[in-house]
C-alpha cells in the first residue's frame, strides 16, 4: 500500500500548450541579458593562455587606456573572496593557474565590444609548470575517488565476479569510449550583477535560483537573504547552469568594484569550452558473460575519466550496471586520473549517458554471441528486483516497452545477419536498446499558496524552466493539488524572493517541487478549507517519501533506429528513431514529448557528432565553435516517434510521476551504434561514430 | 575586436584607391568570414571598405555561350539563376551545399572564393599558425588534422580551402576578372589560389587592392552533364571532408572530356589534371574511374587524422564519375 496520496488529477495528463509559449514567440519573454537594468557596465574575460602554472606580472596599461575602460580587473586589485575552499569558484584570488581559459582577469567597460577589446591588450607573463590534459588510461596515476556523483559508492562487488566470468560458456571483453562533451545551452552562460548597499541582485542563467543564490552567499560572506537571484526564462542547461561557475564569480567580484552600476557579462561561444562544466571522457571495459542459455552470470563495468587536479568531480558512469539486469556476479569500478584540466560537470544525464552507450553495446554483441535476438536477450535478463538494493521496484517495465517499442516499429521479421540490406549505395540497418534513469528527490524544496480572492490561488516556488516546460507542468500539477482550474493558478517560479527551490538536475525537478506543492495544497485544505478568504495562506516542504527506503525507483525506457551507411563515404543517417517510455504518469503530453525528442536528438548528436578536441599541447579544447564541434542540423534528425505506456506507480510522489528530462539520451546513442553495426558489420566502440571509423 | 573605420566608396576605383593608400584596410562584401574573424582578432584591418555595391550583382550572358557573374552576386541567387541550373548544375549544387539559407543570401560571389580556411588553429589566436602569423609554426601537422590537406601541404601549412563553389568553378575552367591599382587582369580559377609552400599567409594571388569584379564561365557544352558531391560529418552546415565537382561527357563509351575538382583535400581547390588526362579517350566504366582516380592520389601525404581521405576521395571520384555516365 502506497504511503503517498495521490492525485485525483483534471489537470495532470492534459496537453496543455505552453503558458509561457506567446511571451517566448514575440520575444518577451526577459533572458537574464535582456533585463533591463540602468547605466549598465560589460564585462569581458581576460583567460589563461597557459596550462599551469602562476602569473608573473600582468600589464594593464595598454587596457587601461583604451577610452570607455573603467577598470581593469587581475588578482592584485579583485576584492578578497570570504571562502575560497571551492577552487572552482575562486575567481582571481591568487596568481595561480590550474587550467587554460581560466580568467585571470576581466575588463569592466562602458561597452561590450571597448570592454573585449581591451581585454585583448592585456600582457601576461606567466612561469610555466608542465601539465597533463588528455586523459591516458594506461596512467599509473589513476585513483578511486571516495564517492561518485550523486553519492553513489564508486566500487561494488558482488558474487565472485572472476570465477563466474572465467568460466562462462560466453563472453565479450571489450573497451568502449566516449569522448569530452560540451554542453552547449543556446544561451550562454550570463549575468548581470548589482551590488548596491551591500545587497547583491543577479539575473542569472541558471538551473536553480536558490543554490546559485547561496552558494554566493557563501563565496562573497554575504548574508543569504541580501542575495536575490532572478531567472524566469533560461536558454538551456543540460546541466552546464546547475551548479553555479567561476564565471558567476567573476561578474559578482566586478560588481562589487563599481558598486551601484550593474555589470552585464555574457560569455561567447568560444568561452564555454572551459570552465562551465563538461562531459568527462569515459574509458570503459565491460565484461560480461553468459550461459549457453543466454543468462547473464558476470556483469564487469571498469571505468576510467577524468577530474581537475583542483577540484574533484567523478561522474557515475558505470551505476547502471548495477541495477539494469539480473547477474550472479557483479563488479564495478571508477578510477579517475586528475589532470590540468577545467572540472567536469553535469552533462545531460551524467552517468547513464556514457555508461549505458557501453552496456547496451556490449549487450548487443552479447546478444549475437549467445544466437539470442537484442530483445529476447535482454527479456531473459530482466531482474524481478533491484539487483543493486535487493529491493522491489516501485514499477519496472522496461520489457514492455522493448515489446511495444518493436510492435511499433517493426521490428518482428529482423534478419540480425549484419551487412544484408542495401538500399542503392545505403546499407541498411537496425538496432535496439534499453534506456534507464534514475527518480530523484532533491530535499528541502518549499512550495506557498496564498488565496488571492475571486478564485484564484497564487502558487510560489522558486523553481526554474530551462525551456522544459515547469510553467506549465507545475500549473498543472497546482490546479490539481488544490482541485481547481489551471486558469485559476497563478504560478511564480524563478526568483530567490520565493520560496526555496531545489536544482533543476538529475530529472528531479517535477518530483521534488511538485511533491512540495502537492503537500502546500493539503496542508492549505485542512487549515482554511475549500471556501477560504482572500490572504490565507501556508507553506509546506517536499515530505520525506518514506517508499524509497521499501522500493527502487527508476525510469525506462527502449529505442529502436533505422540507420543509412554510405558504402562509399561511411556517412551515417537516421532516418527513424521510436522511443517507447515508461515514466509513470506524464504530466503534459505536449511538453513531455518535446523532452523526449529532444533527449533523442541528443543522443544522436552523443552517437554521431558530438566531440570535444583537446590538443594536449595547449591543454584546451581546438574546436571551440558551433561550426567545428558539431551538433545535429534539422537535416541530421528523421522521424522521431515517441510514445509512452500506462504506468501506475504509486510510490514515487503524489503525481505518480518519474523525471523524463534525461532519459531521451541514456542509451540512444547505443541504439545507433548497434544499427550502425547491424548496417555495415562493422563495430563502433569509441564514438562519435564518423565516417573515418566506417571507411576501411 | 581592434577599433576600425568603415567607408563607402563611390566606385571600384576609388575602392582601389583607397585600399591601396591603406595598408591595413581589407575589401567588405557580404561580410560573413571577415566580421566572423574580426571578432576573433583573426584579422584586424583598420579600415573597412565596402565594396557590396560596387561591382554587378547579375548574371550576364557572354558572347561566346558563357556566363559572366558578378562579384555582388548573391550565392543563393547564383544557385537560383536558370542559366547556371540548367548548364552548370555542379556549381548550383556546390552553391546550396555550402553554409545555411541566411549566409547564401549575404554572401557574395567575390568574397565566396576569398573564405579564408577553417583550420580550429587559424582561428584561435592563442596558438601559432603560419598563415595567421608568419613564423610562428604550424600547429596542426603535429595536432587535430582530420579537416585538413592530404595534397599539395607544406611543412608550413596543412590548411585546407573550405569553399564550395570554389571547387564547381575551378571544374568548370572558370575564370576571376579583377581590377586593380596597375588596371584590370584576367585570372585562370586554377592560378587564383595558391599552395601554402613557404608563404600560407597568401591564399591567393591577388595583390593589395585588387578586387574581384566579375567571374566568367565558359560555354556549357558538356558541363551540363555536371555534379557536385560533397562529404560531410552532418547532413548539412558543415564544411567537406571530401567533396567532388566532375563534368564527363562519355561518346559511344569512351571518355572525349572530363573535369574532376576536390574539396577539403589541398590549400586549394585541387584540379585533378592526372585523372583527367588518364580518363581521356579510355573506356567509362567503374574500374577506370577508380584506377585515375588512384593516379591522382598517389601523391597523397595524409597526415596522423586523415588518412581516410584517401580512400573516402578515390569511392567519391568513382561514383560521382558512374553516375554522370549512367546519367543520373
Amino acid at each position: 500500500m502506497s504511503t503517498t496520496e495521490r492525485a485525483t488529477g483534471r489537470a495532470i495528463g492534459m496537453p496543455l500548450d505552453r503558458i509561457d509559449g506567446p511571451q517566448k514567440v514575440r520575444g518577451t519573454a526577459p533572458y537574464a541579458y535582456e533585463h533591463h537594468v540602468e547605466n549598465p557596465l560589460y564585462l569581458f574575460a581576460v583567460r589563461s593562455s597557459i596550462v599551469r602554472g602562476r602569473i608573473v606580472s600582468m600589464d594593464v596599461s595598454r587596457a587601461q587606456d583604451v577610452p570607455g575602460v573603467v577598470i581593469v580587473v587581475t588578482h592584485e586589485n579583485a576584492p578578497r573572496m570570504a571562502d575560497t575552499r571551492d577552487q572552482e569558484l575562486a575567481t582571481l584570488q591568487s596568481d595561480r593557474v590550474d587550467y587554460r581559459g581560466q580568467y585571470v582577469g576581466a575588463v569592466i567597460a562602458e561597452t561590450y565590444e571597448v570592454a573585449r577589446h581591451a581585454a585583448s591588450l592585456v600582457e601576461i607573463s606567466y612561469e610555466e609548470e608542465t601539465h597533463a590534459a588528455v586523459l591516458d588510461p594506461a596512467s599509473d596515476g589513476l585513483y578511486a575517488p571516495e564517492v561518485v556523483n550523486a553519492g553513489f559508492p564508486t566500487d561494488t562487488e558482488k558474487g565472485d565476479f572472476d570465477r563466474s566470468f572465467s568460466s562462462a560458456a560466453v563472453r565479450l571483453d571489450e573497451t568502449y569510449t566516449t569522448p569530452t562533451e560540451h554542453n552547449n545551452p543556446m544561451e550562454p552562460h550570463t549575468t548581470v550583477a548589482i551590488w548596491e548597499g551591500g545587497n547583491l541582485t543577479l539575473y542569472e542563467s541558471t538551473q536553480g535560483v536558490h543554490p546559485v543564490g547561496r552558494t554566493v552567499a557563501r563565496v562573497f560572506g554575504l548574508d543569504r537573504n541580501r542575495v536575490r537571484v532572478v531567472a524566469p526564462y533560461v536558454g538551456g542547461g543540460f546541466g552546464s547552469k546547475g551548479l553555479p561557475h567561476a564565471n558567476t564569480m567573476l561578474a559578482v567580484l566586478a560588481a562589487q568594484m563599481v558598486e551601484g552600476r550593474p555589470i552585464k557579462f555574457a560569455l561567447t561561444r568560444q568561452q564555454m569550452f572551459a570552465g562551465v562544466g563538461y562531459r568527462t571522457p569515459t574509458v570503459q571495459r565491460m565484461r560480461l558473460a553468459a550461459d549457453e542459455e543466454g543468462h547473464l552470470t558476470a556483469v564487469g563495468h571498469d571505468v576510467i575519466e577524468q577530474t581537475a587536479r583542483f577540484k574533484e568531480f567523478a561522474e557515475q558512469t558505470a551505476v547502471v550496471s548495477r541495477m539494469m539486469y539480473a547477474a550472479q556476479s557483479r563488479r564495478t569500478t571508477h578510477r579517475l586520473a586528475a589532470l590540468d584540466v577545467p572540472v567536469p560537470s553535469w552533462m545531460r544525464a551524467p552517468g547513464e549517458a556514457p555508461g549505458m552507450f557501453a552496456l547496451e553495446s556490449a549487450m548487443d554483441e552479447l546478444a549475437e554471441a549467445c544466437n539470442l535476438d537484442p530483445i529476447e536477450f535482454r527479456v531473459r535478463n530482466e531482474p524481478e528486483i533491484d539487483p543493486e538494493s535487493g529491493l522491489p521496484y516501485s514499477s519496472r517495465n522496461l520489457v514492455a516497452c522493448l515489446r511495444e517499442g518493436a510492435r511499433r516499429f517493426g521490428w518482428e521479421d529482423r534478419d540480425p545477419a549484419p551487412r544484408t540490406r542495401q538500399e542503392g549505395r545505403w546499407l541498411m540497418g537496425t538496432g535496439v536498446a534499453s534506456a534507464t534513469y534514475p527518480v530523484f528527490r532533491m530535499p528541502g524544496s518549499r512550495a506557498t499558496i496564498r488565496y488571492e480572492g475571486d478564485g484564484r490561488y497564487a502558487v510560489e516556488i522558486g523553481a526554474a524552466d530551462i525551456g522544459t516546460g515547469t510553467w506549465t507542468a507545475l500549473t498543472q500539477i497546482s490546479a490539481d493539488a488544490l482541485e481547481v482550474g489551471v486558469e485559476d493558478v497563478d504560478l511564480r517560479i524563478g526568483d530567490t524572493r520565493l520560496p526555496y527551490a531545489s536544482v533543476e538536475g538529475g530529472s528531479s525537478g517535477i518530483t521534488a517541487w511538485g511533491a512540495a506543492i502537492f503537500e502546500a495544497a493539503r496542508v492549505f485544505r485542512e487549515r482554511h478549507g475549500e471556501d477560504p478568504s482572500e490572504g490565507d495562506e501556508v507553506q509546506a516542504r517536499t515530505p520525506n517519501n518514506p517508499d524509497t527506503e521499501n522500493y527502487a525507483m527508476h525510469a525506462f525506457g527502449a529505442y529502436f533506429v533505422e540507420t543509412r551507411v554510405d558504402a562509399d563515404t561511411g556517412e551515417v543517417r537516421v532516418p527513424r528513431m521510436t522511443g517507447v517510455f515508461a515514466v509513470g504518469n506524464v504530466i503534459n503530453p505536449g511538453t513531455a514529448r518535446s523532452q523526449f525528442i529532444g533527449g533523442m536528438a541528443m543522443g544522436l548528436s552523443m552517437a554521431l557528432h558530438e566531440e570535444s578536441l583537446v590538443d594536449g599541447r595547449f591543454g584546451h579544447v581546438v574546436n571551440q565553435d558551433l561550426a567545428e564541434y558539431h551538433i545535429p542540423t534539422n537535416a541530421d534528425v528523421g522521424e522521431i516517434d515517441v510514445s509512452w505506456i500506462d504506468e501506475d506507480d504509486p510510490y514515487v510522489n503524489p503525481m505518480g510521476s518519474k523525471g523524463i528530462g534525461e532519459i531521451g539520451i541514456v542509451g540512444s546513442a547505443a541504439a545507433i551504434a548497434n544499427a550502425v553495426y547491424h548496417a555495415t558489420g562493422i563495430r563502433v566502440r569509441d564514438l562519435p561514430i564518423t565516417p573515418d571509423k566506417i571507411l576501411p | 575586436m581592434r577599433p576600425y573605420s568603415y567607408v563607402r566608396a563611390d566606385d571600384v576605383e576609388g575602392a582601389i584607391a583607397t585600399l591601396s593608400g591603406a595598408p591595413d584596410a581589407a575589401f567588405l562584401a557580404g561580410g560573413t568570414n571577415l566580421v566572423d574573424l574580426m571578432k576573433l582578432g583573426v584579422e584586424t584591418p583598420e579600415v573597412l571598405v565596402d565594396v557590396r555595391r560596387l561591382t554587378s550583382e547579375r548574371v550576364e550572358d557572354l558572347e561566346d555561350g558563357g556566363l559572366r557573374i558578378g562579384a555582388a552576386v548573391p550565392n543563393s541567387v547564383l544557385a537560383a539563376d536558370r542559366k547556371v541550373r540548367t548548364g552548370y548544375p555542379v556549381l548550383s549544387q556546390a552553391l546550396l551545399a555550402g553554409a545555411s539559407g541566411q549566409l547564401r543570401n549575404v554572401a557574395t560571389t567575390g568574397g565566396n572564393l576569398l573564405q579564408r580556411t577553417r583550420c580550429v588553429y587559424f582561428y584561435d589566436t592563442t596558438t601559432p599558425c603560419n598563415k595567421r602569423e608568419p613564423g610562428s609554426g604550424c600547429s596542426a601537422i603535429e595536432g587535430h588534422n582530420k579537416n585538413h590537406a592530404i595534397l599539395g601541404g607544406s611543412e608550413h601549412c596543412v590548411a585546407t580551402h573550405p569553399s564550395d563553389m570554389a571547387v564547381a568553378m575551378a571544374a568548370l575552367d572558370a575564370f576571376v576578372n579583377v581590377r586593380g591599382p596597375e588596371g584590370g587582369r584576367r585570372i585562370p580559377i586554377e592560378d587564383l589560389h595558391r599552395l601554402p609552400g613557404d608563404g600560407p599567409q597568401h591564399d591567393t594571388v591577388l595583390e593589395h587592392g585588387e578586387l574581384i569584379t566579375s567571374v566568367d564561365l565558359p560555354p556549357p557544352g558538356f558541363l551540363s552533364n555536371s555534379k557536385y558531391r560533397k562529404v560531410r560529418e552532418r547532413a548539412s552546415y558543415a564544411f567537406a571532408l571530401v567533396s567532388v565537382a566532375a563534368a564527363l561527357d562519355v561518346q559511344d563509351g569512351v571518355v572525349r572530356d572530363v573535369r574532376i575538382a576536390l574539396g577539403g583535400v589541398a590549400h586549394k581547390p585541387w584540379r585533378a589534371t592526372k585523372a583527367e588526362e588518364a580518363l581521356r579517350g579510355e573506356p567509362a566504366g567503374e574500374e577506370n574511374f577508380r584506377a585515375a582516380a588512384d593516379i591522382e592520389l598517389e601523391s597523397a601525404e595524409p597526415l596522423q587524422d586523415n588518412a581516410f581521405k584517401v580512400p573516402l576521395a578515390r569511392n567519391v571520384i568513382t561514383r560521382t564519375l558512374l553516375e554522370l555516365s549512367e546519367g543520373r
